[in-house]
């Protein structure tokens, strides 16, 4: 874990593990940047939304492969299943936002619970496959019903009212930011109770060893159900959160490549330690905008050379480097 | 009169195809018992510990925990019944720290390992426990350190600390000293030894010092069925056990 900046009292062993949950400082830090991104980048914040999006999808990838170690690819499945249902949501219900997204999260942990339920029967390479198998099975699903999606031409004309009647989705992105910092604050909360409670922990111990947490009497089946549920949930919230705030719906929602793309960033940041999310999504974004301006065609090519240096000589992602490099200064003085 | 066994099985049986590897195994742990399982390699002693904790599906017989049926249970439900395992090979949260691998357990068996709303430091009677246990294990110095950073002695009390977190009533040791150094082994040796009387011990050696000082009873098991059962002495006199594993340890 993250322990720079912690205090190096002398505490005891079980004071240190009752304690491993006390909120540090530096963990405010995201928010601290988030705001004053606000006032200090006024014209990027349709992408500020983007990457605080991106940081929700990210998070959930993390608690199910950084944690409970289920490797997936096929997370964007509940981010286009809660993308889709947010937006149609808005044309043939109502363009309330608030309720939008509760509906969004619930269909599609609903969707994650259903594909959990055969999925995580498998590990390993076939679980893998069958990651794959959804969201490719999603994604003809969305593609051939145009006349509620829009097919390939995506869905196209949601209204989403002002948010509790007040605050309107303005053009600048302003009122979106905001939603989306606000919900994102809310998910990483649950997200921190979570992985600091007695669950969060048997994810860790499940993802280390599962055969020894059979042997210790761990419903592991159950834990692991539990927690792609939940995970899909969060996914599908982001997607919601785009669908309303572009408003708009693509089929690249529900892809492979998106599933792909968002494990990279988690890869970027950090996997298993939470603020890899919000790291590795804001250098992927932020490195992909500035890259497809200095090379609009190639940009690409250098992500791609960016992941290999990352995964030879940065295991840990960025916040991995960070802890060598903090340990290192420690030793030193 | 017959007390209930603390572990019983019947006509245990289990073949992959036409290779039996466990053959109608009957057998009895007495309460408090101290039995050891030997056996030539491939024996099946593994197989018949994997059988009983629920790894395995028998293709036949029943088991008995306690004088309860628990053949059609899961692991997790034996375990919750009283039945504790250590392994062979360590099997252990190596990325995970001392104390955290033994919390792990001690949470599972209180039934708070579920609970997602609140935060693991708001009931530090776990965490307790689980360093107690640690201190009587002679491991407390190493609590906060990662497992894989462990000497492989040391993995192997953690092995013990975790089962031993679920306070078993029955205690299935495979090995408990494999692949650790005479000098070390006695450590462990002297751990098992100092157990609580109540928990009922069956333990699966190759270490024929080890069976003789730890075991009152033994069971030999020779391809898959029992060979023959016995006091210590029994057994060191058995010409048969002499002829199929006795023997051989020179060789082994």
């Amino acid at each position: 874990m993250l322990d720079w900046f912690a205090s190096s009292a002398k505490l005891s062993p079980v004071d240190r593990v009752v304690r491993s949950h006390k909120l540090r400082p530096i963990e405010l830090l995201p928010w601290i940047l988030a705001v004053g991104a606000y006032f200090q980048f006024e014209g990027y914040l349709p992408l500020g939304s983007q990457i605080l999006v991106m940081i929700m999808f990210a998070l959930s990838v993390d608690l199910v492969m950084g944690y409970a170690g289920i490797v997936t690819l096929g997370q964007a499945a509940f981010f286009g299943v809660g993308a889709y249902t947010a937006g149609i949501y808005a044309i043939h219900v109502t363009g309330e936002p608030l309720s939008g997204l509760v509906v969004a999260t619930l269909v599609a942990a609903l969707v994650g619970f259903v594909s959990g339920l055969v999925i995580l029967r498998t590990h390993g390479l076939t679980l893998l496959m069958l990651t794959l198998a959804v969201v490719s099975l999603l994604q003809e699903a969305a593609n051939k019903a145009s006349f509620i999606t829009g097919g390939a031409d995506g869905l196209q004309g949601m209204s989403i009212n002002p948010i509790l009647g007040l605050f309107r989705f303005d053009l600048f992105g302003k009122t979106a930011y905001l939603y989306c910092l606000a919900a994102l604050f809310i998910v990483w909360l649950f997200a921190r109770l979570l992985v600091h409670s007695p669950f969060g922990r048997t994810l860790t111990g499940i993802r280390e060893n599962v055969t020894r947490m059979h042997a210790i009497g761990s419903p592991v089946r159950g834990r692991l159900l539990t927690i792609y549920t939940i995970a899909a949930g969060i996914a599908g919230l982001a997607g919601a959160l785009l669908a309303q705030t572009t408003q708009f719906v693509g089929l690249t929602s529900l892809t492979f490549e998106r599933s792909g793309e968002i494990v990279i960033m988690l890869v970027f940041g950090g996997i298993g330690r939470l603020y890899g999310a919000f790291v590795g999504a804001t250098f992927y974004m932020v490195a992909q905008d500035q890259l497809a301006k200095i090379e609009p065609i190639f940009w690409n090519f250098y992500i791609g050379l960016l992941l290999v240096l990352v995964v030879m000589f940065a295991r840990g992602g960025i916040l991995g480097l960070l802890d060598q490099v903090w340990h290192a200064v420690k030793r030193r003085r | 009169m017959t007390t209930t066994a603390a572990l019983e099985t019947s006509g245990l049986r289990k073949s992959f195809g036409a290779l039996v590897v466990a053959n109608d195994i009957s057998f009895r742990l007495e309460p408090g018992a101290r039995h050891a399982l030997i056996g030539p390699n491939g024996a099946g002693k593994t197989t018949f510990i994997n059988l009983i904790t629920g790894r395995l599906k028998p293709s036949s017989g029943r088991i008995l925990l306690g004088g309860d049926d628990i053949t059609e249970l899961s692991q997790a439900d034996r375990v919750k019944r009283g039945l504790g395992r250590t392994f062979q090979i360590n099997t252990l949260f190596k990325g995970l720290s001392v104390l955290d691998n033994v919390c792990l357990a001690v949470g599972e068996r209180e039934g708070q390992a579920g609970s997602m709303l609140r935060l693991v430091g708001s009931r530090p009677a776990v965490i307790e426990e689980a360093y107690a246990l640690l201190e009587r294990l002679r491991i407390a110095d190493d609590a906060l350190r990662l497992v894989k950073e462990l000497p492989y002695g040391k993995q192997r009390l953690v092995e013990l600390a975790i089962a031993l977190g679920l306070k078993p009533k029955v205690l299935l040791l495979d090995e408990p000293a494999a692949g650790v150094p005479s000098a070390e082994s006695s450590i462990i040796l002297d751990i098992v030894e100092q157990l609580p009387g109540d928990i009922a011990m069956l333990i699966i050696e190759h270490d024929m010092d080890l069976v003789f000082r730890l075991a009152r009873k033994i069971t030999v098991l020779v391809q898959g069925g029992v060979l023959v059962e016995g006091t210590p002495a029994e057994i060191a006199r058995d010409e048969r056990v002499r002829e199929v594993y006795l023997g051989e340890r020179h060789h082994v």
